[in-house]
């Protein structure tokens, strides 16, 4: 009871002018921030640290949520409208929410991301509400062997994502991994694979310019090139009406992938090192692997959709916490709030929710306040993004390829990954040519970079001994799972494959 | 900067000071303000605390833009500097990998010479973190402890070649110890894994390890600043022990080589105004930073004397 | 597309080897006692690509991949023209970046593309010529404070002015 009566407290903390007016405006631009290819939460929330420093610090901190909040709804919209991941967390937004505004259900897809969005992070409040210092306790007992085995099990259930080929999608596996691990081995403080003794390399691969090269520039050339020009648009009605029907068959259909989302997200979003994106995706393999039609995700499953979206919104709730209670951050955004934390003179640690109680449950109280707000301004501007889907696609194609060059420039300001994403796209129109499945490689680049060190740090603590991911007992059971699931196809492939010679 | 002032002053109805007296010089356009390390570690905060409060005051009529540039121990932002289209709008804050990262590769062609000395903010000192319930309470007793494990003794930081590998490089050295070091992405992500007992020991900033020192999860054991520090009463300085070492993380900006000297003379008394401000002095403090303010001479003194320090110690590591 | 299939094998094979060769410089090997060395995670995922390339091939040489039966030109006179006017614009307007700036390239490439490809009428043109250009400016440069190349030293007055404005 006395955890309702702080949680009350907070949201009255929450719904003051002042504060209510913040969350308006900052879930207002997080949505157009998260919704520009290239830009996310994290380039809303640190441009918008200074000016918080014109009001107070609990008011600042609600502000700077309310755009984290608001950047979380936005990623799906690009990611449907444009096609284009605009940040990590959208990944596997794009796999179902992309087909469907292809036909014709731009609408549903964007209400189900909203209301799937709003669902998980309800959950995932009333979560951490309710657990979060005893799901502190359980984030600092996950070390490197537990993170790669999680990691090993995200990889597992998208073991049947690619295409027919099996060749084709190992070599899209194992290209994209290999591009994570350019640059600097953080390992051993040496630089690593700097292709062509390009300096530009020494940074590394970001996962955007991939991303956007490949779906910005790569697939919309194709789409223009296989379509003849002739690409058919979503003909959506927009109407009040037809977003009630939306949220209702949501429901309906998604409520699988909804649940799964919610609760999964907040688990893995919780953990230090893996974060919302390992979360979305590892919701979208299991809700695909349950479901009893796998084969109707990615051409247009609303379940697909609903699964990622709640899953990353929750696990953005769940990565403020290791952040609140443990000081770690557990995605870029969060590192930057906790930059703003100290700049207001407020230590995260163990003791955060004990000696800055009004802080901390004004904080939480914003999370219900800003979900709320995200979903009825997200839906209220669902009839915009429709619009523009309708333009001529003369006219949409040329945004979408500026948007893609000046979004990859603004993730990463520097000419040079603007040239490597053209060569990203136009590598990809070649592979999708012949049937290379890209979404392989997208997803290695996003889990490579946690997955190899984990498992190098892993190695370093047992001195070398592999049985170390199996004598912990968080990691063993995750490992074994992992193990199955990527052994169980392997089977079925076998035997067809065996079947073949007979014909 | 406008339309978010103008939206701020709306809601918070707060009034912002006239900007400072004109200088000669001034920025005809936004400064990259380049942070050599990722978001979220003490150097980006660091930048982000400096940018605030030249936001805050108003002090430059062109805003400072933080930009991320860690890649390769901060090799991607040396390189960045040297090669700035427009050095007089190109500055950086630095820690120690600016001394560390060309000598550790020289083919990058970095003479950190070249570069133009702005202003020392500050040095952050390290302390030998043990958990609290690891029974260990004294320096002396920690090196029994690691000798006892005979190499099985596991350590944690941020990368070999970084701050703290070079301290335990030299304690390894000077106590004839072995251990086995396994770098983290991060010094947030270095003090959690010691706090979930994930390693034994790390070496880490102050401001690094405080939530989990406050809530009485790690210990300190030993400082390796040059006099013991007031925010960990009667813990011993490695001098002390007596061995004359003493090793700081060094919070400054530097300007890209070929700034012309206007800018930097602009540049330096920006910092200066900023150094001299109550936020930034309360911040060293809180923070247990030493300020430890040096003119651009004394600064290309001091980075030949780090490079020489470095030199040594990297070379003491194989 | 028969041949095509084969070559692009080829030089993604070609590529892999390469990876495989800048992997070795960090050590490919697993150490005993401290686990595998910098270069071992791309090297071997390296070897797996040119092996994924290897069966890529044995399925062109037994004909079991549908590309590999296919007769059709990779890109016909249709495929070709789009690839050259679309991905050659695309080229153009990246190449302008550093002359006439981000916020000029855009102006051109939309001209380009909204007149010389969609054919679209002056008025629609001109609005998105110069509209959408400026509203890119305020959004990155007044509202996110991200600034964009400004290109060669002529452009300076008018983003003398544009700053002017929003700073």
């Amino acid at each position: 009871m006395e955890i309702l009566s702080l949680l009350g407290d907070g949201i009255l903390v929450a719904v003051q002018p002042l504060n209510l007016l913040l969350i308006f405006v900052g879930v207002t631009l997080g949505l157009f921030i998260g919704a520009m290819p290239g830009l996310g939460s994290v380039n809303g929330v640190a441009i918008l640290l200074p000016i918080t420093f014109l009001v107070p610090p609990g008011s600042a901190i609600i502000f700077l949520a309310a755009i984290y909040y608001g950047a979380m709804y936005g990623g799906a919209i690009s990611s449907i409208t444009l096609g284009i991941p605009g940040a990590s967390t959208a990944v596997a937004t794009t796999f179902d929410g992309r087909p469907l505004a292809l036909q014709g259900k731009a609408r549903l897809a964007l209400v189900a991301a909203a209301i799937a969005s709003f669902v998980g992070g309800t959950v995932s409040v009333v979560l951490f509400t309710g657990f979060a210092p005893l799901l502190a306790t359980v984030a600092l007992s996950f070390g490197p062997p537990e993170i790669f085995a999680l990691m090993l099990l995200a990889f597992a259930t998208f073991v049947g994502l690619g295409g027919d080929d099996i060749a084709k999608t190992v070599f899209s596996i194992c290209f994209g991994l290999v591009l994570a691990t350019v640059g600097f081995d953080q390992i051993s403080g040496a630089p690593r694979l700097v292709l062509f003794e390009m300096n530009g390399f020494l940074g590394g691969i970001s996962f955007l310019v991939l991303a956007i090269g490949v779906y910005g520039i790569g697939e919309m050339i194709w789409t223009i090139e296989s379509t003849r020009g002739e690409v058919t648009n979503t003909e959506a009605k927009i109407s009040v009406k037809g977003i009630f029907e939306d949220t209702g068959t949501t429901f309906k259909k998604g409520w699988k992938g909804m649940s799964i989302g919610s609760f999964l997200g907040f688990f893995v979003g919780v953990l230090p090192a893996a974060g919302a994106t390992p979360a979305s995706l590892m919701s979208y393999g299991v809700t695909k692997m349950i479901s009893k039609r796998p084969d109707d995700f990615g051409k247009g499953h609303v379940g697909g959709v609903a699964a990622p979206e709640a899953a990353n919104n929750s696990a953005s709730t769940g990565s403020m916490l290791p952040m609140l209670t443990l000081g770690i951050p557990g995605s870029p955004t969060t590192a930057i709030l906790l930059g703003g934390m100290v700049i207001w003179g407020l230590t995260p640690g163990p003791r955060l929710f004990v000696e800055q109680s009004d802080f901390v449950w004004g904080l939480i109280g914003s999370f219900y306040v800003s979900n709320f707000f995200a979903v009825i301004v997200n839906l209220a501007f669902i009839p915009l993004f429709i619009w523009m889907l309708r333009m001529p696609f003369t006219v949409l194609a040329p945004l979408i390829f500026v948007l893609s060059v000046v979004g990859g420039y603004a993730a990463m300001q520097d000419m040079f990954d603007i040239w490597l994403l053209l060569i990203f796209g136009f590598g990809a129109f070649f592979l999708r040519k012949f049937d290379y499945p890209v979404a392989p490689a997208v997803l290695a680049i996003v889990l490579g970079p946690i997955a190899e060190p984990t498992l190098r740090q892993s190695l370093l603590l047992s001195s070398g001994d592999p049985a170390i991911f199996f004598n912990r007992p968080i990691s063993a059971p995750i490992m074994i799972v992992a193990i199955i699931l990527i052994l169980m196809p392997a089977f079925k492939y076998l035997r067809p494959r065996r079947a073949k010679p007979a014909e | 900067m406008n339309i978010l002032k103008t939206l701020a002053f709306g809601i918070a109805a707060l009034g912002l000071t006239a900007p400072a007296a004109m200088a000669e010089w001034q920025p005809r356009k936004p400064i990259d303000f380049v942070i050599m390390a990722g978001p979220g570690g003490g150097a980006d905060q660091i930048a982000r605390f400096i940018q605030s409060v030249a936001e805050k005051k108003d002090m430059t009529s062109r805003p400072l833009i933080p930009n991320n540039k860690g890649g390769g121990s901060g090799a991607e932002a040396l390189i960045w500097l040297n090669t700035a289209s427009d050095p007089d709008h190109t500055i950086l804050v630095t820690l120690n990998s600016f001394f560390s990262t060309p000598i550790r590769q020289p083919d990058l062609g970095i003479d950190i010479q070249n570069f133009t000395p702005i202003a020392m903010m500050g040095v952050d000192p390290f302390a030998l973190w043990v958990q609290k319930d690891s029974g260990i309470e004294t320096f002396e007793q920690w090196v029994e402890t690691v000798k006892a494990a005979d190499g099985e003794y596991t350590t944690g930081g941020t990368g070999t070649g970084q701050e703290d590998s070079i301290v335990f490089a030299y304690l390894n050295n000077a106590f004839d110890l072995k251990s086995k070091y396994i770098p983290f992405d991060g010094g947030g992500a270095v003090a959690a894994a010691l706090a979930g007992k994930q390693i034994m020991a790390t070496v880490n900033n102050p401001a690094e390890a405080r939530g989990f020192f406050q809530s009485g999860d790690v210990r300190p054991l030993l400082v390796f600043s040059d006099e013991q520090m007031s925010a960990y009463p009667d813990i011993p300085t490695l001098k002390e022990k007596g061995h004359d070492f003493s090793y700081y993380n060094q919070r400054a900006v530097v300007g890209a080589p070929g700034m012309s000297d206007e800018a930097a003379a602009y540049y330096q008394k920006l910092f200066e105004d900023i150094f001299n401000s109550e936020e930034w002095q309360g911040y060293l403090e809180a923070e247990s930073l030493s300020p430890l303010w040096m003119n651009p001479e004394e600064q290309r003194a001091y980075w030949q004397l780090q490079v020489e320090n470095h030199t040594k110690l990297l070379a003491g590591m194989k | 597309m028969r041949v095509g299939e084969i070559v692009t094998a080829g030089v993604l094979a070609l590529l892999s080897i390469y990876l495989m060769y800048k992997a070795s410089a960090n050590g490919i090997g697993f150490v005993a006692k401290t686990g595998p060395q910098g270069g071992f995670w791309p090297f071997w995922l390296s070897l797996g690509m040119l092996i994924s390339t290897g069966f890529i091939a044995l399925n062109w040489v037994r004909g079991t991949s549908p590309q590999s039966q296919s007769d059709e030109p990779v890109l016909d006179s249709y495929g070709l023209k789009t690839l050259l006017l679309v991905g050659g614009g695309i080229i153009g307007f990246v190449a302008l970046i550093d002359i006439v700036s981000m916020y000029g390239a855009v102006a051109i490439f939309m001209l380009y593309y909204l007149k010389v490809l969609g054919r679209h009428g002056w008025f629609l043109t001109s609005m998105m010529v110069l509209l959408f250009p400026l509203g890119l400016f305020f959004f990155f440069e007044g509202l996110m404070q991200i600034s964009m190349p400004t290109g060669m030293g002529f452009t300076e007055p008018v983003f003398n002015v544009l700053y002017e404005i929003i700073y």
